[in-house]
């Protein structure tokens, strides 16, 4: 029964760590904005969102978020850090090439910057929103 | 957690803005010196960047590898009344372009107040952070 409750709040927390990852690449990518010869590189969300909770849509509670695809495989331990799976980042496309071979679109990566933290904000209203409604579940008011 | 490290990746990018910054001033600061009689005029400088890898692929800093002097020569001047002019009368001054200087401050700074915003959020976002459930 627990499981049912806290599957929501897993999802969040999983979504809250692939954003801070992004905000660090976004980061990155805007430190190197003047670096010649810098890739600029981004996290595909959508598909680091379904690696790490090993489905490709929403969790509903019937489903297990262990992660795994076959009933016999050992699941990984949740992380509260680095997502257990594949660390592999994207290459942000290039719109503008320049003669000193750097990638980063310095308007993009700022937009990218913001979308990202408003995101963020909002995953953290969706759990404590989320939390405070089973706080009260409990208490029974 | 993740998002603490974008404080050393900013942090890095600052330090190697400013010392952009520090470059054109002196750059600036010479574009009018004259070369003495060993004909060694100032020659305008510029930073190289590097990308340092922070502690994975997502966490990339930058530093300042080198620092590069532009090898042109200078340009010569024809005023002989001027005391360091040599025996045909020219002097030769610094091959500092003020116009290119400007420009490489504008960049300068620009990506500096673009850092520091991004210094900013992240520390907003991980205060918020730290408030979850009260």
């Amino acid at each position: 029964m627990f499981a049912q409750m806290t599957d929501s709040l897993d999802f969040h927390s999983k979504a809250l760590v692939v954003r801070a990852e992004r905000q660090r690449v976004i980061a990155s990518n805007i430190a190197n904005a003047d670096t010649p010869g810098y890739i600029a590189r981004d996290v595909n969300f959508r598909e680091t969102m379904a690696a790490a909770t090993g489905s490709s849509g929403l969790p509903t509670t019937a489903r297990m978020s262990s992660g795994t695809s076959n009933s016999r495989h050992i699941p990984l331990a949740s992380s509260t850090g680095e997502l257990g799976g594949s660390s592999s980042l994207a290459y942000a496309p290039q719109t503008q090439p320049s003669m000193d071979g750097n990638s980063v679109d310095l308007d993009r990566e700022r937009s990218n910057f913001v979308d990202n933290a408003v995101r963020y904000e909002s995953t953290l209203r969706f759990i404590n929103g989320h939390a405070k409604t089973i706080l009260s579940a409990i208490q029974g008011q | 957690m993740s998002m603490f490290s974008i404080f050393g990746v900013s942090g890095s990018a600052v330090s190697a803005q400013s010392q952009r910054l520090n470059v054109v001033a002196s750059n600036l600061a010479n574009a009018d010196a004259v070369a003495g009689s060993d004909g060694k005029i100032y020659k305008g400088r510029q930073v190289v960047f590097e990308t340092v890898l922070m502690d994975s692929q997502a966490s990339a800093g930058v530093k300042v590898s080198s620092i590069s002097e532009n090898q042109e020569p200078g340009k010569r001047v024809h005023n002989p009344s001027h005391p360091m002019a040599d025996a045909e009368g020219f002097i030769t001054q610094s091959n500092v372009n003020p116009v290119e200087e400007m420009v490489n401050m504008i960049s300068a700074s620009r990506s500096y107040q673009n850092n520091v915003e991004v210094m900013n959020t992240a520390k907003t976002l991980l205060l918020k952070t730290l408030q979850l459930g009260q």
